[in-house]
């Protein structure tokens, strides 16, 4: 499937469309105060794809994550070494805004966490309004595309004045991944976001992962190996041992990860015996 | 039918009589206390208000309106005392809102954590000095910097309004504001951080995760969030001010009278209630306890008012 899409690249145009959307990790570490979180890790998330994260609790998945749209920083004593590249830009570059960055890469997170001061409507205007848009034909426009893109727009259309924390959990999470998605973004980070959700509603999040990545990079950080398995195209498994900061163990596609995983530790791990 | 349905679906009976003992006793004797307190304070309404009923007849509605106030002739008017009392507490409130609650945002969203805390305690030692501590302060420091260098300054430049006009007292309504102002910080400080940091902090990631700078959290997010909570500072911070006596009676003037400026002395319901109650007997002792039910009343609807929003901001 990779094949067919780098075949059909004829022109430069289309290849920095292709491009849109790459995250370049390059020698990361991340530390929380003195204590290490992550320790060198590399990878290349490719665009519009899905790629998981995987590995045991507090091996820095969610770190991981964080770091790539510098929310890791807003934590009091983290520190990061290395590069990110969005694209070709390291967003740790010396004077890239953390803020811009943010609008590029956006966040969902594993509690669902409408503003509860703000209507449905607001909340997915809140990051258009940060970035400046009054126009209210604007907003209007892009709060109903963002809402169609995660499917709650046939059920919220008539209580857009309602408040965002009237909905159900599900619902939250989906008007969450909304607002992410209203400010534009080239890549979506999602941090176990169907764990505080039951079966039905985890499925329809599921299946908006696979819906988004024909327009968005999706990282996924998951608990749920089947989860791993049905939605990503990539995955990538993180072990912290010994303390020594959570590193990348084996990276590639997922199938190949869950069924011929390269590394022992990876087989134990998706078996389900580490 | 109703007692054998219990008996089939609960524990024993012994075990369950005996906790029902023990929370009947305590329920008993809290709501005791609590109508005791309510018989209380409506005993001191009923109180005061008889007390009152020589002034109360003799002058009517009309009291609250009137600005006389002659003990030797015998007429009596409320009106200074309301003004006072308002313009004290909304000068103090005026001055100390963006302070305090400046300080409580600085506090939760910016600062270091050791300043965080040493701050922090700061603001809560301030909220324990006795009134009396802030009446010397102002009377030998407050007022004489006032008389000498800000009431002089501000006249020279903005002395062409009514309200910055008049001679430099230092004693006056500007002094009572000003001291006011500084005795409720502590409390907006304080109540308005808890409020600000009872705001979880994943609503602020979620709100930088969209590309939000600091001062946009704190706005949207922060200051929306703990909105019921500044109200209930607002209106704590408010009773105090309205009900300071001590502080207010050493730096006001004492002078029963309305003035346009600022800079004028006056006096407040419980300044003069404290100055006058000494001497007063007859009308004038009725007319002391009438501002008193007119404070209470004042106080007790501010008072009302802050419990009612503090509880809606924790639901
Ligand atoms: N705010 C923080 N302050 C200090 N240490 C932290 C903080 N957050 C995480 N850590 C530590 O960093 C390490 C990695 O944490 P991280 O949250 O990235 O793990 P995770 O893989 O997401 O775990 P989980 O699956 O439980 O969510 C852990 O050792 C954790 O204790
Ligand atoms: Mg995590």
């Amino acid at each position: 499937m990779q094949m067919t899409r780098d075949l059909r690249i004829v022109s430069v145009q289309e290849w920095r469309e292709a491009a849109e959307g790459t995250v370049s990790v390059r020698g990361l570490s991340a530390w929380y105060g003195r204590h290490r979180a992550l320790t060198d890790v590399s990878l290349e998330v490719r665009p519009r794809s899905v790629t998981a994260l995987i590995g045991p609790s507090g091996c820095g998945k969610s770190t991981l994550l964080r770091c790539l749209n510098r929310m890791h920083e807003v934590v009091l004593g983290a520190t990061v070494s290395g590069q990110v590249l969005l694209e070709d830009e390291d967003v740790y570059g010396s004077g890239v805004d953390p803020v811009s960055v943010r609008r590029r890469v956006g966040m969902v997170f594993q509690q669902p966490n409408p503003f509860p001061t703000m209507s449905i409507y607001d909340n997915v205007a809140a990051g258009l309004r940060l970035a400046g848009t009054r126009n209210r034909g604007v907003l209007d426009g892009k709060v109903e595309q963002a809402l169609r893109q995660a499917a709650l727009w046939d059920e919220v259309k008539d209580k857009l004045r309602k408040p965002g924390t009237a909905l159900s959990g599900g619902q939250q999470q989906r008007l969450c991944i909304a607002r992410a998605l209203a400010v534009d973004p080239e890549v979506l980070l999602m941090d176990e976001p169907a764990s505080a959700l039951d079966p039905v509603a985890t499925a329809r999040i599921e299946e908006l992962m696979v819906e988004l990545k024909r327009d968005y990079t999706v990282v996924v950080v998951t608990h749920n190996m089947q989860q791993a398995a049905r939605v990503s195209d990539y995955t990538a498994f993180l072990l912290s041992e010994d303390g020594g900061g959570g590193a990348l163990v084996e990276y590639g596609e997922t199938r190949q990860v869950f069924e011929e995983p390269r590394d022992e530790r990876t087989r134990d791990y998706v078996t389900g015996r580490l | 039918m109703a007692r054998e349905l219990r008996t089939g679906m609960l524990p024993p009976r012994v075990r369950r009589a005996s906790i029902n003992w023990g929370d009947r006793a305590f329920h008993g004797i809290t709501t005791g206390f609590a109508l005791l307190i309510a018989a209380l304070v409506a005993l001191l309404v009923l109180e005061l208000a008889t007390e009152s009923v020589p002034a109360l007849s003799r002058f009517g509605p009309g009291f609250l309106a009137s600005t006389s106030w002659n003990p030797v002739t015998g007429e009596f008017g409320a009106l200074p005392f309301i003004y006072g009392t308002l313009a004290t507490s909304a000068l103090a409130l005026a001055l100390a809102w963006p302070i305090g609650v400046g300080a409580a945002a600085f506090l939760t969203e910016l600062a270091p954590r050791f300043v965080r805390s040493i701050l922090g305690t700061m603001v809560e030692m301030l909220a324990a000095v006795p009134s009396v501590v802030y009446g010397l302060w102002g009377v030998f420091v407050l007022v004489p910097l006032l008389r000498e260098r800000v009431e002089p300054w501000l006249i020279e430049r903005l002395g062409v309004l009514p309200v910055f006009s008049g001679p430099p007292f230092g004693l006056g309504v500007f002094a009572a504001g000003l001291l006011l102002a500084v005795m409720i910080l502590p409390t907006l400080a304080s109540v308005s951080r808890e409020a600000m940091s009872a705001v979880p902090r994943g609503q602020r990631e979620a709100l930088l995760a969209l590309g939000a700078t600091r001062w946009e959290v704190i706005r949207a997010v922060v200051l929306a969030q703990a909105r019921s909570g500044l109200v209930a500072a607002t209106v704590l911070a408010l009773g105090r001010a309205l009900g300071e006596t001590m502080a207010t009676v050493m730096v006001i003037g004492n002078s029963p009278s309305i003035n346009v400026s600022i800079f004028a002395p006056a006096s407040t319901m419980a300044s003069v209630i404290a100055n006058d109650f000494n001497e007063a007997t007859g009308l004038q002792k009725a007319v002391l306890l009438e501002l008193g039910l007119i404070l209470l009343v004042v106080s007790l609807a501010v008072n009302t008012a802050a419990r009612l929003m503090a509880a809606r901001s924790t639901r």
